[in-house]
Parts: C-alpha cells; sequence; structure tokens
C-alpha cells in the first residue's frame, strides 16, 4: 500500500520521514521498556529515583499515541468522518498532555509533602556476589548509563517531525532531548542521600517532577489549540505556517481576484484551506462564475505542498473578517 | 544552549570524580550521625517478644534479660562496633515510635519484610538464612528512616553472619 494521510499520497522524501519515525518509535518503547525494567531493579525508597521511574513509562505515551493515531490518520475520508481521521493525532496529544501533567502534579506534591514530613530516605545496601554494595552506587550507574541514547533519538525525531509537519512527534523529541536533566538530577538527589544530604532527595523530585508538568502543560496547550482549529503554525510553533503566505501569493497573483483572505487548520499533518476570493467585477459578469477558473485556483494550491489536504475556494462580496489576508510576515 | 550543558557535564563529572576518589568509604553519610554516635558507645536497641527469636526473661521482676537469636546477633553486631546495647522491651508500636522519636536507635522481633512499619522507620533487607531463624519471610530490622550508614553497617553484618 502506498504511504498516504487521508488522501493524500505521501512525496518521496515523507514517506521515508514516516517510514524512519515508525522504526524510531518503536525503537524507542523498546529501549524505554528495558530502562524501566533496570530502574525497577533499583529504585528503593528515593523519591528522587521514583519520580525518574514514572517519567521513564509516562516518556512512553507520545510514542504509543503517535503509532495510535498513525492507524487511524491512514484511512481516507469517508461519508461518516468527511474530513478524514487526522485529528487523532491531535486527540493522541491531548490525552498525552493530560497524562503528564496530571501525574507530574501528583508527583510535584509527593515531593512537597516528603521534605515538609521530613522522612529521610532511607538507601540501604544490597548483596552483590557475595560482596555489600550501597545501593544508592547501583541507582546512579543506571542513570548515568541509560543517559546516553536519549539525546541521539531525541535529535533523530526533531529532524523527522519537520517533513512530517508532526507536532506530537516533535514534542516527543523534545522530551527526549531534555531526557538527561531527569538523569543528572536523580543522580544529585541520590548522591545528596549519599552525603548525607536526604533533603536534596526531595529537591531532585520536584525538579523532575515540575519538568514533567511543563512538558504536560506544553502539550496540552499545543494539541488544544490545534484542535481548536488554530491557524496554521509551524510544526514548532514558533511562527504562523509559511504555507499560508504561499496561499495568499497564489490567490493574490490570479488575474481575475480582486482581493482574497485565508483560514488554514491545522487538521494535523495535513491541512484544510479555506480561500475567500472577491472576484474582478468582469468575472462575474452577467451573474456566472466561471467555475472552470475556479477549478484551476484550487488546483494550483493543491500543487503548493503535499500537505494541502482540503482545499475549498469560495468566492465571496467581501472577505471575513477573520480571514488572513496579508502574508502572516508582514503582520496579519 | 549546547555550551551551558557542556559546562554542567563538565561539573558534574567533577563533583561525581571528587565524591568517588575523595571519600567512596564514607558513603553513604548518616544525617543524624546515628552510626558515628554508637560506635563506641551506646547502641539503644528495643526488643520485642516473639518466639526464638527474641524472648524476655523475668519480664516481671523488672530486672529483665532479652534473649534470642536475633539478640544474640545484634550483641554480636554492637560488638564488631565496639558499643555496648542497652535494651529496651516494648510493643512494635511503642519501639517504632521511640525510633521515631530518636530514643532508639534499632529495634528487634518476628519483623518480616511484609512489615508495614516502613513509612514511619527504616527498615533494614530481608534476611532469609540467617542462622537459627526459620520463619516463611525474610526477617528485618527497624532502624530510623535514612540513616544509611548504620543501616549499611548492620546489613554487611548480617550478610556476613547469613554466609557463615
Amino acid at each position: 500500500m502506498k504511504p498516504r494521510f487521508g488522501r493524500t499520497d505521501l512525496p518521496r522524501e515523507q514517506s521515508e520521514a514516516l517510514r524512519k519515525a515508525v522504526g524510531i518509535e518503536v525503537f524507542t518503547i523498546c529501549y524505554t521498556t528495558v530502562t524501566i525494567v533496570l530502574i525497577a531493579l533499583v529504585v528503593g525508597s528515593s523519591q528522587a529515583m521514583r519520580t525518574a521511574w514514572i517519567e521513564d513509562m509516562l516518556s512512553l505515551l507520545p510514542q504509543i499515541a503517535f503509532l495510535t493515531a498513525l492507524i487511524f490518520t491512514r484511512r481516507g475520508p469517508s461519508r461518516s468522518f468527511p474530513f478524514g481521521l487526522h485529528r487523532a493525532m491531535g486527540v493522541g496529544h491531548l490525552v498525552a498532555g493530560i497524562a503528564l501533567l496530571i501525574v507530574g502534579a501528583n508527583l510535584a506534591v509527593e515531593a512537597v509533602l516528603g521534605f515538609a514530613r521530613s522522612e529521610h530516605p532511607t538507601i540501604g545496601t544490597v548483596n552483590l556476589f557475595g560482596t555489600t554494595v550501597w545501593q544508592g552506587w547501583l541507582m546512579i550507574g543506571v542513570m548515568a548509563l541509560i543517559v546516553i541514547a536519549p539525546p541521539f533519538y531525541g535529535r533523530y525525531k526533531a529532524k523527522l517531525a519537520r517533513p512530517l509537519h508532526n507536532k506530537l512527534l516533535h514534542a516527543d523529541a523534545d522530551m527526549a532531548k531534555a531526557d538527561w536533566q531527569t538523569n543528572a538530577a536523580s543522580i544529585v538527589g541520590v548522591g545528596g542521600v549519599g552525603l548525607g544530604i536526604w533533603w536534596l532527595d526531595y529537591a531532585a523530585a520536584l525538579f523532575i517532577s515540575l519538568g514533567i508538568l511543563w512538558d504536560g502543560w506544553r502539550n496540552t496547550v499545543t494539541a488544544v489549540e490545534d484542535l481548536i482549529d488554530k491557524r496554521v503554525t509551524t510544526y514548532d510553533d514558533r511562527a504562523v505556517h509559511p504555507l499560508v503566505g504561499g496561499v495568499l501569493r497564489v490567490l493574490r497573483s490570479t488575474r481575475w481576484v480582486e482581493d482574497a483572505g485565508v483560514r488554514v487548520r491545522d487538521l494535523g499533518q495535513v491541512l484544510h484551506v479555506e480561500a475567500f476570493v472577491v472576484p474582478r467585477r468582469g468575472f462575474l459578469g452577467a451573474g456566472r462564475i466561471d467555475l472552470a477558473a475556479l477549478g484551476r485556483l484550487q488546483r494550483r494550491i493543491i500543487a503548493l505542498d503535499w500537505k494541502m489536504q482540503d482545499v475549498v475556494v469560495i468566492p465571496v462580496e467581501r472577505l471575513p473578517e477573520e480571514a488572513t489576508t496579508r502574508p502572516p510576515d508582514a503582520g496579519s | 544552549m549546547d555550551g551551558t550543558r557542556r559546562v554542567l557535564a563538565a561539573l558534574a563529572a567533577i563533583a561525581l570524580a571528587g565524591a568517588v576518589g575523595g571519600c567512596a568509604a564514607d558513603i553513604p553519610v548518616d544525617p543524624e550521625g546515628t552510626y558515628d554516635r554508637v560506635a563506641g558507645g551506646e547502641l539503644r536497641v528495643g526488643a520485642s517478644p516473639d518466639g526464638e527469636l527474641v524472648a524476655v526473661e523475668d519480664a516481671t521482676s523488672g530486672t529483665e534479660r532479652v534473649e534470642g537469636v536475633l539478640a544474640d546477633l545484634v550483641e554480636d553486631f554492637a560488638e564488631s562496633i565496639d558499643a555496648e546495647v542497652a535494651w529496651t522491651v516494648g510493643s512494635e508500636e511503642s519501639l517504632v515510635t521511640a525510633i521515631e522519636e530518636g530514643d532508639l536507635d534499632l529495634a528487634i522481633g518476628g519483623m518480616t519484610d511484609q512489615t508495614p512499619w516502613a513509612d514511619r522507620v527504616g527498615v533494614t533487607r530481608g534476611f532469609a538464612e540467617l542462622p537459627g531463624v526459620e520463619r516463611e519471610d525474610p526477617v528485618v530490622m527497624l532502624a530510623p528512616l535514612g540513616e544509611n550508614r548504620f543501616i549499611g553497617e548492620l546489613e554487611r553484618f548480617l550478610d556476613e553472619r547469613s554466609a557463615g
């Protein structure tokens, strides 16, 4: 089967990126499963380790959401789902964001309460092949070992998020790139316990849980904004998507168009474009609309980019106020 | 950003190397200094009678003597760190409270790794093969929360005893 998003056949670059993205997400899930088991072996009663452990489990959410959503977004539009199922990506993004928020808040409260009750974390020893070893060394060793991979696959994912215009993948990459902070914090926490500075454990746990909260907040906001049809932005939310300007330029360069405006929403990877055009007087001669010209205009817009999933060109008397009428870099 | 990261990583590495090289032998440290106070001094131990593990003689006459397999192990541990044992007899709950309030350094009895007191006191690893101890679940001892040096030294001693 040809790789597609809804009714869009993916160009070579995108289908390649999608194949790699699925591969790396599956790899990440396997890798993270191993690290979860490794941490489980040493987690003990350090609050920082516990928090880092739960963070590790939570980091699976975006990947699972991505792979699950992909099953749906591939399907074409149908009569009951006339816009396709692209929003599945946004729904997955939202669920992951909310889960991060709730668990992050929970862990932050736990860290504060543990500190307030001054529950000194107890980290005993383990018997390793007949030698008694302080468990903190094992914790530090495990955390230092598993810090290695995430920055690499994080960067790799970030590179794939751009051609695929996928915000979930981008968020996942961001979390992976920031993962070393969690490991570093838990090492500081356990090290603190080792030096008798018991509260460092809770400080580290609080730091990690605030990181989870921040991830949750960012993901939730991005997902909600797209689900309530914010004007399309780039995959990293830094700017209005340049295609908005691209569509406007096509419209304005058309001879029979007097004025034009667009509303473009992000369905998750692909876009839904409503192009409003005010035709020049002559064009509407005798009250007839040149359907062929409208069709040509629509095809020119679709040809701009593979993400142009649904494009409608609507001739109007006056542009709707909220439509974007100028390329965003010139202010809208 | 990358620069900051590298600086941080370098700092962490230096700190870690310092910690490992400088005082690895002294890690972990007790926040309340239990081990340093007990070694060469007095080890205050609570005993909760339980079968052959902990037995109390002459409980009524006021000159009580604590005996039993676990009590002997504790006496040996105290000797190994040059400490004298001062016994207190009580129920598990009153011993746990005494540990929390800093009046005891250790409590023994029929506690196993299923003990419900883990939130309030530090619990040692479970020991299943202590000589003369025959229980279904591994036996534990209770100590103050987070006194990791003290707990670690005790576990090291119990490891040695389990092996022999």
